[in-house]
C-alpha cells in the first residue's frame, strides 16, 4: 500500500488498490489487455493533447461547465440549508455519462480499437456510448439486460438510431449484473479488435481510476463555481451511488476538505431489512466480482444476489472499489433511500423547480430533503443531478396510475 | 519438487505414451446425489482426471452449456460444503483419481482462503483452477494453496505472449492448462495447427505437463489435440450430455449418469488414438 495517510486521494496503488479493495481479478484471456490499457491510459495522461482534446468536446459537444443552479424554492420549501444543483443532467444525451465515454472513446482510438462494446442498466451509459461512437464512426455493441431493456423502451430505441446494436441478457435476473458478465465474454472472445467502454466506476483496474477521472470534470468546476457564488465550499455534497461514477466524479476534488460532509445515496428498494434492494454498502460485504474486490450483495456461500432497484440506473449489486475504501475510512457517509421516497423527491423537484430529475439522483434528492431541514440557512448543500428525467416517465407513470 | 496425485496420474500416462482425459462436471448438476452418481462414474469411463466446477452466480468466462450447469446446481440447493462433501464420497472409493476444484473466487474469498484451502485438502482435492484470480495475486490464495500441499493449475491463453508467460508459470503446478481459443467455454477450436503451436511455445518455458481446453468437443478433436498435448479436457460436451438426459422440470432421468459416461467414454477412445 502506497497511499499516503494524510490525503484520500491518492489512491490506487500501483496494483490498483483503494485499500484492500480495487484490483484486478479477470480471467488471463483479459491480463494482457487490461495491463496494455493501464499503459495506453498513463501514457495519455501524459500527453497534453489528449486532455486537450476532452477539453474541446466537453466544451462544444457536451456543454460543459454545466451550471451550478441555486435551488430557490426547493431551499424555501424544505426549510434549512441552501441547495445547489450540479446540472450535470443538461449535458449531451442528458447525464453525466458522456464524460466518462469522450475520455474512453479518445483512449480506445489512441490505442487504434475498431469496434465498441459496453454494458448498461438504465440505458444512459449506453446512450452515451452509442452517441460517441456514432460520433467517432466505430461500430457499437450495447448489452443490456432483458429487464432493463422492457423499462427503459426510449432509451434502447434511442441507442437504435444511433446505429448501435442491442443485445438484450436474459440470464439471471435479466439486469446490470449479467449484462456486465456479457460484456466480459464478448470481450474475452474478441480481445484483438474490441475495447470494453465500462460505464461506472467500477470492474478490474485501471477503470475505476479511470472513470473516476474522467467524471471529476463534475467536483472540479462545482468547486470553482461555488467558490464564486458563494466564496466558500460546501458544507455537504450529495451524490446518488450505483456503481458510483457520479458521486465519485462530484467527491474526489473535495475528499481532502474536512469542513465538507459527503453523502453518497444508495437504493434502498422497498427498504433494507429484505433482500429488495441495491445497498452494498449498507447491507453487503465485501468479495470479488467483476475484476474488482467491493462491497457486493451475497449470500453466506459467495453467491451474488440479484438487487432490486426501482431505478435501472442503480440496480446493481457491488459499488465502485473506492466507495467501498472511503466507507470503510468514513469519509464518506453511504445511506439508502427507498424507493418511495425516490418517488416523492422526483414530484417534489418536478413541481418546484420545474426539473424533472432522473430517478437515479431522485435518490440523492430523497436524502437532501431529510438532511436540509436540519442544517442552519447559511448552509450550503451542493447535490449531483446526474440526469434527466425523460427516460423515467413510463416508470413513473404506471406507479403513478397513469396510462401512457 | 511434491509429489501429488496430479503429479504421479500424469507421471504414469507419460510412461504408457497417453495423453490424460481430463473431464469438467459441475458439482450437484443437476441434484446432489446425480451429480455425485456422475462423479463416481467418471473414472471408470474414462476420465483420467476430474475437473469438478464448484457453482457461481457470474460464471463470466463460460459458455451457455456451463452457464446453464452452474444455474442447475444453484437452483438444486448446491453449496461449497455438499461439493466439498462430494470428493469426500469420492474418495472412500478412489484414492488415485486426481479432483481439481475450478471455479471463481468469491465463494473461496467469503469463507476465507486459509480456512478453505484446509477444508479442500481434508476432503481429498487435489487441485484448483481458479479462473478470475491472475498471477498478481498470488498471496491471496495460490501460495496459502500450494503451502497446504494443493496443485494451482493455471490457465494460459493465446494472449499470455512469452514476455508474460514466465509470471504466469512462476507459482504453477500439476498442470497447465493451455486455453485454446480466446473466449469462453464451449468455443470451437478454429485452428488446431495454432493449437499445437501453442503447446510447443508452452513447453520451451515449462516441463510441466500441457493439457488443453476449451472447444474440445468429439473424439477426434480428443485424438488430434491429443498428439501433443499431455491432457485433453472436455466440459460443456459433459454439462451438454447432462441438460439434454433431463426429465420433466429439468429433473434427473434414469438415463443422466449413462449419459455423461457414454460420451466419456467416446473421448477416451479419441484420446487412446492419439499416439497410436
Amino acid at each position: 500500500m502506497t497511499i499516503q495517510q494524510n490525503t484520500f486521494r491518492s489512491g490506487p496503488d500501483e496494483r490498483g488498490h483503494f485499500g484492500i479493495f480495487g484490483g484486478r481479478y479477470v480471467a488471463e484471456t483479459l491480463m494482457p489487455l487490461i495491463l496494455d490499457l493501464e499503459q495506453a491510459y498513463k501514457d495519455a495522461k501524459a500527453d497534453p493533447a489528449f486532455q486537450a482534446e476532452i477539453d474541446n468536446l466537453n466544451t462544444h459537444y457536451t456543454g460543459r461547465p454545466s451550471p451550478l443552479y441555486f435551488a430557490e424554492r426547493l431551499t424555501a420549501e424544505l426549510g434549512g440549508a441552501k441547495i445547489y444543483f450540479k446540472r450535470d443532467e443538461l449535458n449531451h444525451t442528458g447525464s453525466h455519462k458522456i464524460n466518462n465515454c469522450l475520455g474512453q472513446i479518445l483512449l480506445a482510438r489512441r490505442m487504434g480499437k475498431t469496434r465498441i462494446i459496453a454494458e448498461t442498466g438504465a440505458g444512459q451509459h449506453g446512450v452515451a456510448t452509442a452517441t460517441v461512437c456514432a460520433r467517432f464512426g466505430l461500430p457499437c455493441v450495447v448489452y443490456m439486460g432483458a429487464t432493463d431493456v422492457e423499462r427503459q423502451k426510449p432509451n434502447v430505441f434511442r441507442m437504435k438510431l444511433l446505429g448501435a446494436e442491442i443485445v438484450p441478457v436474459t440470464a439471471g435476473a435479466g439486469t446490470l449484473k449479467d449484462a456486465m458478465n456479457e460484456a466480459l465474454r464478448d470481450w474475452v472472445t474478441n480481445v484483438a479488435d474490441t475495447y470494453y467502454l465500462i460505464g461506472t466506476a467500477a470492474g478490474p483496474h485501471p477503470y475505476p481510476e479511470m472513470v473516476r477521472d474522467f467524471q471529476s470534470v463534475i467536483g472540479t468546476e462545482t468547486r470553482e463555481q461555488i467558490l464564486q457564488a458563494e466564496g466558500r465550499l460546501p458544507d455537504a455534497l450529495v451524490a446518488a451511488v450505483g456503481g458510483g461514477s457520479n458521486a465519485i466524479g462530484l467527491f474526489h476534488p473535495f475528499l481532502d476538505d474536512p469542513q465538507v460532509a459527503i453523502y453518497g445515496v444508495e437504493a434502498g428498494g422497498k427498504g433494507l431489512e429484505g433482500e429488495e434492494h441495491c445497498a452494498s454498502l449498507n447491507a453487503g460485504k465485501p468479495g470479488v466480482l467483476h475484476g474488482n474486490r467491493t462491497y457486493l450483495l451475497q449470500d453466506d456461500d459467495g453467491q451474488i444476489l440479484e438487487g432490486h432497484s426501482i431505478s435501472a440506473g442503480l440496480d446493481y449489486p457491488g459499488i465502485g472499489p473506492e466507495h467501498s475504501w472511503l466507507r470503510d475510512t468514513g469519509r464518506v457517509t453511504y445511506v439508502p433511500a427507498t424507493d418511495n421516497e425516490a418517488m416523492e423527491a422526483f414530484q417534489l423537484l418536478t413541481r418546484v423547480e420545474g426539473i424533472i430529475p432522473a430517478l437515479e439522483p431522485a435518490h440523492a434528492l430523497a436524502q437532501v430533503m431529510k438532511l436540509a431541514p436540519t442544517m442552519y440557512k447559511d448552509q450550503i448543500i451542493v447535490m449531483n443531478l446526474c440526469g434527466r428525467g425523460d427516460k423515467d416517465v413510463f416508470t413513473v407513470g404506471k406507479l403513478l396510475g397513469f396510462d401512457l | 519438487m511434491s509429489d501429488t496425485r496430479i503429479d504421479r496420474r500424469f507421471a504414469a500416462l507419460q510412461a504408457a505414451n497417453r495423453p490424460a482425459l481430463v473431464t469438467f462436471v459441475t458439482a450437484g448438476d443437476p441434484d446432489l446425489a446425480t451429480s455425485q452418481a456422475i462423479l463416481d462414474a467418471l473414472p471408470a469411463a474414462g476420465a483420467d482426471v476430474i475437473e469438478l466446477g464448484m457453482p457461481f452466480s457470474d460464471p463470466m468466462a463460460e459458455g451457455m452449456p456451463v452457464q446453464l450447469a452452474n444455474q442447475r446446481a444453484l437452483a438444486a440447493g448446491q453449496t461449497m460444503d455438499k461439493t466439498l462433501d462430494m470428493v469426500r464420497a469420492f474418495r472412500r472409493h478412489d484414492q488415485d483419481t486426481p479432483i481439481v476444484l475450478m471455479g471463481y473466487y468469491n465463494p473461496i474469498y467469503v469463507r476465507d482462503p486459509a480456512v478453505f484451502v484446509k477444508m479442500a485438502v481434508e476432503a481429498g482435492v487435489d487441485g484448483l483452477i481458479i479462473v478470475d484470480i491472475p498471477p498478481e495475486a498470488d498471496d491471496e490464495l495460490c501460495l496459502p494453496a500450494m503451502a497446504a500441499g494443493l496443485n494451482f493449475i493455471r490457465l494460459t491463453t493465446p494472449t499470455t505472449d512469452d514476455k508474460r508467460l514466465p509470471a504466469v508459470l512462476a507459482n504453477t503446478s500439476g498442470f497447465v492448462y493451455y486455453v485454446s481459443v480466446t473466449g469462453i467455454t464451449g468455443a470451437t477450436i478454429a485452428n488446431r495447427d495454432r493449437v499445437t503451436e501453442a503447446v510447443r511455445r508452452i513447453k520451451r518455458h515449462t516441463s510441466l505437463p500441457v493439457a488443453v481446453g476449451f472447444g474440445v468437443k468429439t473424439a477426434e478433436d480428443a485424438e488430434v489435440i491429443g498428439r501433443d498435448a499431455d491432457g485433453v479436457v472436455v466440459g460443456s460436451v459433459l454439462v451438454e450430455a447432462v441438460r439434454t438426459s433431463l426429465g420433466g422440470e429439468g429433473r434427473a432421468t434414469d438415463a443422466t449418469v449413462e449419459a455423461v459416461a457414454s460420451v466419456v467414454r467416446s473421448l477416451a477412445e479419441g484420446v487412446a488414438r492419439a499416439r497410436g
